[in-house]
């Protein structure tokens, strides 16, 4: 079958169709004839992507908000179901595409609970570093994105500036800026690079001041406290009726955070602080995310500390398990590294046939299933991971938190002003990445 | 608590919890749902108030062909807690929990979409992620990945590698 777009069957499609319908009073069955109902979105440059909010007005005031999602829907579960277990990641990175190292995290550590296999120290060490670097550059997207949304242009340019800094060190790490598939189930893909620790040094060094200077810019500035204080509240027991977790959810004065409550990866080696405040609105979450960039610098402090004095593999050794493959960033970007190359090719016929089975093959997972939780910037991120005992996923599902916090909104907004959707959102920070998956 | 101890104070009362790779599952049965989740979320020492996943999984071959999946999290006891409901694939209906767990909702709307399990008593069980003229439930193991042509708003769409150019 081929068919041109102009000639393609077109039927009328009615835009209110399918979900105005709700918006009818249900007394009468008609809609009401003194509110305006306004669709906001899916295009809109206030919404963080595609979401769709469908709204009722009386005025300024906001009566009814339904939130319609699904136009970032790119079936990243259904098609992890069709690669091996190694590809996996290359997808489930691409959920939620701000935070992508923590997407890795959960779906290799279920993988490495199902294979029933530790992590080499070393690789754990690594993965808790890069996730706390992501944490910030995640949490400087909420904030610069909120602020440019709110007038603080300033706000955006510096933060997206420094979280280029931050984006620059991933990219000599794993040869990507984003989307990286450098966790892989048995470690990370390979050690860092020579100038590795120069660029960290620098980031640890020269951020702790700058996050000073976003907090001499916001916290006392009156247009920020205006439009933020009061706003969007969420109180502690509606945040746990709806499953919001991460900021929201510790900006209403509940200390849930999974790298206290439930360890991974050797959290419970850290020290740092879970940071809570009580107020449960926009400005709280504000500087719930600013004081928690912080705590995430001290804990990448510690673990570059930690990788001096901790020389190791950073793959399981396990040829039948850990992806041995070694890969090296040289002039031309990623690729092969040419050591390993003259190892397989030229040296060892055995490493060979382990480096080939993996390639073409890739491991079988014992049979179960799994669901395995971190705590990602936006809240609970986990992976529930099945196995039929073959080479590639039986079922992978990702319980993302923007996702679950998203359902808040309508609590969030009804009985607001329209123009207070915008820190509401803002506050929550969806990805639709992952919300949509 | 350790894991252990829940799943003893939980297999008091119903035994059917197995604890493997460090985590424990429970088994129910489709109609005592409900109830059983009132109990693990009052039960003293058991307190698994937070629901974080609703999903499901799809076994064509087996009797019953869809397991719903339900993630339990004790936040005062640092625990978990899965449990699952077996269905089977002759229009069986499960009850929907939202009543209990407000969370629920889009959980149950996205499982009714991407495998077409129907929740009764949900308040708006409508397709959440594919458009509500799309059919069929993709995640089922019998939908193809791709290749074949979508409705969407009405408008044709032929499989991406048919689509001819304008």
């Amino acid at each position: 079958m081929r068919i041109n777009p102009q000639d393609r069957p077109v039927a009328p499609f009615d835009p209110s169709g399918d979900v105005a319908e709700d918006f009818r009073d249900p007394a009468t069955g008609d809609f009401r004839q003194e509110t305006m109902i306004i669709n906001m979105g899916p295009q809109h440059p206030s919404t963080h992507g595609v979401l769709r909010l469908l709204l009722e007005l009386d005025g300024e005031t906001i009566i009814r908000c339904k939130p319609i999602i699904g136009y970032l829907h790119t079936g990243i579960e259904k098609n992890t179901e069709y690669r091996s277990w190694v590809q996996g990641v290359t997808f489930v990175t691409r959920a939620d595409y701000v935070a992508p190292f923590f997407n890795e995290l959960s779906y290799c550590m279920a993988v490495e609970r199902l294979l029933g296999v530790e992590v080499p120290e070393r690789a754990r060490i690594i993965r808790v570093l890069v996730c706390e670097l992501n944490r910030v550059t995640s949490h400087l997207v909420a904030i610069a994105t909120g602020g440019l949304e709110l007038g603080a242009v300033s706000m955006m340019l510096y933060g997206l500036r420094e979280r280029e800094i931050i984006l620059d060190l991933f990219e000599s790490l794993t040869g990507l800026r984003m989307n990286h598939a450098y966790i892989r189930p048995g470690g990370v893909v390979m050690d860092l690079p020579e100038e590795a620790p120069r660029k960290l040094r620098n980031i640890l060094d020269i951020l702790p001041g700058r996050i000073d200077e976003y907090e001499t810019l916001l916290n006392d500035n009156p247009i920020w406290r205006e439009r933020n204080m009061g706003v969007a509240v969420l109180s502690a027991e509606r945040c746990m009726e709806l499953g919001v977790t991460g900021p929201p959810l510790r900006s209403a004065g509940v200390a849930l955070d999974l790298r206290k409550d439930e360890p991974y990866c050797g959290y419970e080696t850290y020290d740092f602080n879970v940071i809570t405040r009580t107020e449960g609105d926009a400005y709280a979450r504000y500087r719930v995310r600013i004081d928690e960039m912080r705590e995430s610098l001290k804990i990448a402090e510690q673990a570059f500390a930690r990788l001096g004095e901790t020389p190791g593999p950073v793959m399981i050794e396990d040829p039948k398990v850990g992806w041995q493959s070694k890969l090296s960033v040289g002039p031309d970007g990623i690729g092969n590294d040419p050591e390993f190359l003259d190892h397989i090719m030229e040296e060892s016929m055995e490493a060979l046939i382990h480096h080939f089975k993996m390639v073409t093959q890739g491991v079988s997972v014992p049979d179960g299933e799994v669901y395995v939780p971190v705590e990602a910037p936006r809240g609970e991120l986990g992976m529930y991971v099945v196995s039929d005992g073959r080479n590639r996923p039986y079922r992978v599902k990702i319980r993302d938190p923007s996702f679950v916090n998203l359902q808040a909104v309508p609590d969030l907004v009804e009985g607001g002003l329209v123009a207070d959707i915008i820190p509401a959102i803002a506050s929550i920070d969806p990805v639709m990445g992952g919300v949509d998956r | 608590m350790t894991l252990a101890e829940l799943a003893t104070a939980v297999s008091t009362r119903y035994p059917d919890v197995v604890v493997a790779r460090e985590e424990a599952t429970l088994v129910v049965a489709p109609d005592d749902l409900l109830a059983v989740l009132t109990w693990l979320r009052d039960a003293p020492g058991v307190q698994l108030d937070a629901l974080m996943s609703v999903t499901a999984t799809h076994w064509p071959d087996r009797d019953p062909s869809f397991w719903v999946v339900y993630e339990l999290r004790s936040t005062a006891l640092a625990q978990r807690l899965r449990v699952k409901v077996g269905i089977r694939d002759d229009g069986q209906h499960v009850a929907s929990v939202t009543g209990m767990f407000p969370t629920a909702n889009w959980h149950e709307r996205e499982t009714f979409d991407l495998y077409g399990i129907v929740f009764d008593g949900h308040p708006d069980l409508t397709r959440i992620m594919l458009p509500a003229d799309w059919s069929g439930h993709p995640l089922r193991k019998d939908e193809p990945l791709g290749g074949v042509p979508t409705w969407y708003h009405g408008a044709l769409m032929p499989p991406i590698d048919e689509r001819g150019m304008a």
